[in-house]
């Protein structure tokens, strides 16, 4: 694909507004394209057998979208015809609100697929963003991984996860 | 040289602060600063192993040498999505 339909700021962002599917869509979308795959992260009501309230999100914002550029590049490489969109909310999300919302375009669904699956693992490993959780009876931060981009194995992990 | 410090989640909540300005001697690394923090606010003691740097909005490796004006962050494990 050689159209470039948004600069790289509509692209990756970091916003406390609430989220469209429809404009990660329209970051990427571009006559070249045959699919753009979408996915919605959103606050769930339990976890791990907690009833939860709400969850409020804290980022490092420069270095997350610093983290989505680099995913995206990740996703490039690896299929040459995608391009990924990447938007995440901060602050207060109430539950059914989206977290996360993603596109990947590509010339065909197989890849675009794939990228988008890639890029939730990704994000998972290497963006600077933490879910503090509000549930029945008390909150808790939410740590999941250490985050390295330099680590091979989860990359492998992320892209095995991605191509099933 | 001075640098700034920027502290996220739990660790910010562990300091109470999610700025600090610290003046380290020539050579420092970021694991020397981390070492001296901790030693300062013992909560961060068990995220010595699990935590990331980055130095200047870049992921960066804890032995890179710091320079005066950087803005070093120091962030636990992440939970994003």
């Amino acid at each position: 694909m050689v159209s470039e339909p948004e600069p790289p700021s509509e692209r990756y962002q970091v916003t406390t507004d609430s989220l469209e599917s429809a404009r990660v869509v329209a970051a990427v979308a571009a006559p070249s394209c045959g699919a753009v795959t979408t996915f919605l992260g959103l606050v769930r009501d339990h976890n791990t057998g907690r009833r939860v309230l709400w969850l409020d999100y804290e980022a490092y914002a420069p270095l997350a979208v610093r983290s989505f550029e680099l995913i995206g590049g990740e996703a490039s490489t690896r299929w040459p015809s995608v391009k990924l969109a990447i938007h995440h909310r901060t602050g207060r999300l109430e539950i059914g609100e989206a977290s996360v919302a993603i596109a990947a375009a590509s010339a065909h669904r197989t890849d675009a697929f794939a990228a988008c699956r890639y890029a939730i693992e990704r994000i998972k490993q290497i963006a600077p963003i933490w879910k503090h959780e509000h549930f029945e009876g008390g909150d808790v931060w939410i740590e999941g991984a250490t985050a390295d981009p330099d680590d091979d194995a989860a990359r492998r992990v992320a892209f095995e996860r991605a191509c099933g | 040289m001075r640098v700034t410090v920027r502290l996220f989640a739990r660790l910010r909540e562990i300091t109470g602060e999610s700025e600090l300005i610290r003046e380290l001697p020539d050579g420092h690394d970021a694991r020397a600063l981390w070492d001296d923090l901790a030693k300062e606010y013992p909560g961060l003691s068990p995220y010595r192993a699990s935590v990331s740097c980055a130095v200047n909005e870049e992921y960066a490796k804890f032995t890179a040498p710091l320079e005066d004006g950087d803005e070093v962050a120091f962030l636990p494990p992440v939970s994003g999505g």
